[in-house]
């Protein structure tokens, strides 16, 4: 067995792979399938300070190889949440990472804050690349300085672990890694869902309730390793790397382009015992090519 | 039952008309826990145009076997591979998800509607009614006379009432035109699963009845077991995914303009 242990910060994982937020409920919708406790961490779904009904039906269309979504962050907000989730999801021994989203500053601040007394949530990842909201979400994300802005105000008030989750809809990635670095955030995840859309050409209608949605899956593998290895390459904290992974091989490419760990989303849906067999290929891989802790791998990409 | 997933050996595939075609699979699990309503989510092949799985309900169980049955129309990429699968071969599943009919009781009289594809879950539920000792009837819509399929089986099960839109089988027209679903009749419960105007239609002449009525719903799905919220409906409670809390849903807990 390699060591697989991977540290984020104040984190440890004990293996790199997460699951990503909005594709594994909150962990207890997968207790059928396997332990979630063999995971790196879990990311739970996107949570906000008040109940939101999310964007109306079809939220969903199927793409070449991916799909676009446009849930808008359905979710019952931050008090249902510490009443009838917490009390579930602290009973993991896993890493149990909150993803969280505002359509202001001040509510960023004010969900910080409340997570920040959750004893068992280890981290949280800030949203600021959620593409499905008409208020707040990606604009946080695409503008060097609002990204820069909401990191300082949350980070005054969280305490342990924050991990700022990128949105690939810019034009310089890098750029907003190094902004958020330095106003203290302790790792950069990217990336989040790219700004799509479908048409159904016999009725001349969009497929989405919302027009335009996020795309995920295989289909956007190439550019999210593309744009985590010019993240890595700019900022010094670590790295976590999602987009389309769904294969060891692919979860391997992100760890190569120096990534420090990944998190799997959409392929859950088609395979919800994916990240165990991940788990397994990592393992074997390292084995296999003699590596015996796997951060000899984080950024090893051979030019 | 447990959820899981698993590839499962296809012991039968027989076409039974130009478009409509039963699979057959053998279980890793006992059949018997498999509820009426309830569906898988099965991934033929990986193509790029089919990326996610493909839901479709439970047609029918086979206890002694331990196999159940897939009656599946071929609409698209994703059915017609499915509909290539050879007996011997294996199909990964996701079974079983959502929640189910609500069955009826020793001596309730229940109405079973099915158009189109829509009849899927019904052999399964009028096995299982019969079984609790109710008396069912099954009412069965489709376009013509050639896309009448299972009728014989049906029949196993109850008193069988067919429409066709053509007139070339049974009433023509609508099964909302047909005499067994009118005031003059009287049910504990109907059950309706087809195209989402042929539900409302039901759901509007069971409300002149005065009857209960729980339709199935097939909304677009991503994972099949609550953790994308892609498949939501509105409901008298707000959105609920229809992947876990239905696919089976009271009339009276949607949002339906009926
Ligand atoms: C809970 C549930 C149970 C179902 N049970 C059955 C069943 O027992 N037998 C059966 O044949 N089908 C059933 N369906 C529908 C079936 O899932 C779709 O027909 C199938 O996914 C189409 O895949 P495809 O790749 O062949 O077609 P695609 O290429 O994906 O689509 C072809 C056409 O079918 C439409 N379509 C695709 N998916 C759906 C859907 N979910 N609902 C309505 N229209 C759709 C598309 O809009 C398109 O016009 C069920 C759906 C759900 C949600
Ligand atoms: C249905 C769905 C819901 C999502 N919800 C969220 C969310 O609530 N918060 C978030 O930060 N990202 C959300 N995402 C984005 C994923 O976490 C991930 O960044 C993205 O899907 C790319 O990874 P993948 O290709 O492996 O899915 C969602 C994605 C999907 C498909
Ligand atoms: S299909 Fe994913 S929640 Fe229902």
């Amino acid at each position: 067995m390699a060591n697989l242990e991977v540290k984020i910060h104040d984190l440890i994982l004990k293996n790199p792979v997460m699951t990503a937020s909005g594709t594994f409920g909150n962990g207890t919708e997968f207790d059928d399938f396997f332990d979630v406790n063999t995971l790196g961490g879990i990311l739970l779904k996107g949570t906000t300070l008040h109940h939101r009904e999310g964007n109306d039906y079809p939220r969903m269309a199927e793409t070449p190889s991916g799909m676009l979504n446009a849930v808008g962050l359905q979710n019952k907000g931050i008090d249902y949440f510490c009443e009838h989730i917490y009390p579930k999801v602290k009973e993991y021994s896993t890493n149990v990472i909150v993803n969280v989203n505002g359509s202001t500053i001040e509510e960023y601040i004010e969900l910080a804050a409340r997570v920040n007394e959750l004893n068992h949530i280890a981290a949280i990842e800030l949203n600021i690349s959620c593409p499905n909201v008409k208020q707040g979400g990606m604009a946080f994300g695409t503008s060097c300085p609002m990204a820069e802005q909401v990191t300082k105000a949350v980070r005054k008030v969280y305490h342990k672990t924050l991990i700022v989750k990128l949105s690939p809809n810019v034009t310089n990635i890098a750029e907003i890694a190094k902004g958020v670095e330095g106003q203290g955030a302790n790792a950069v995840s990217l990336i989040n869902t790219f700004l799509g859309m479908a048409v159904n050409a016999e009725t001349r209608k969009p497929v989405l309730s919302t027009i335009t949605g996020g795309l995920s899956g295989p289909a956007i593998k190439p550019i999210a390793l593309r744009m985590v290895w010019q993240v890595a390459q700019a900022v010094k904290i670590p790295v976590i790397g999602m987009g389309g992974i769904a294969s060891t091989s692919d979860a391997l490419e992100f760890i190569i382009a120096g990534a420090s760990a990944v998190q799997i989303g959409t392929a859950n849906f088609i395979d919800p015992t994916l990240c165990v067999k991940i788990i397994e290929g990592i393992n074997d891989y390292c084995e296999r090519h003699k590596i015996k802790s796997i951060s000899e791998l984080i950024g090893s990409l051979q030019l | 039952m447990k959820k899981q997933v698993n590839d499962l050996l296809i012991t039968d595939i027989r076409r039974l008309n130009h478009d409509n075609f039963l699979i057959e699979l053998k279980s890793e699990s006992p059949v018997g826990a498999i509820h009426p309503g309830q569906f898988v989510n099965v991934k033929a092949e990986n193509t790029p145009s089919a990326f996610l799985r493909r839901p479709l309900s439970v047609h029918d169980i086979n206890e002694d076997a331990n196999t159940f049955s897939l009656l599946v129309k071929v609409v698209g990429e994703g059915t017609k591979k499915l509909s290539e699968l050879k007996p011997g071969e294996t199909l990964s599943v996701v079974y079983p998800l959502g929640n189910g009919f609500k069955m009826p009781s020793k001596g309730d009289r229940i109405l079973l509607v099915g158009g189109g594809v829509g009849i899927a879950p019904m052999m399964h539920m009028a096995r299982e009614s019969v079984k609790n000792g109710a008396e069912v009837h099954i009412l069965l819509g489709a376009r013509s006379i050639t896309d009448h399929i299972l009728l014989d089986e049906f029949k196993q099960f109850g008193t069988i009432h067919i429409t066709t839109d053509d007139g070339t089988l049974g009433t023509k027209g609508f099964v909302v035109n047909h005499a067994v679903l009118s005031a003059n009749q009287s049910f504990d419960r109907i059950h309706c699963c087809g195209p989402e105007p042929m539900m409302k239609a039901v759901a509007r002449k069971a409300r002149e009845m005065n009857t209960e009525c729980e339709v199935s719903l097939e909304n677009m799905m991503a994972c099949g077991f609550g953790v994308c919220l892609c498949c939501v409906t509105k409901t008298t409670e707000g959105n609920k995914c229809v992947c876990t809390e239905g696919p089976v849903f009271n009339i009276n807990d949607l949002e339906w303009q009926i």
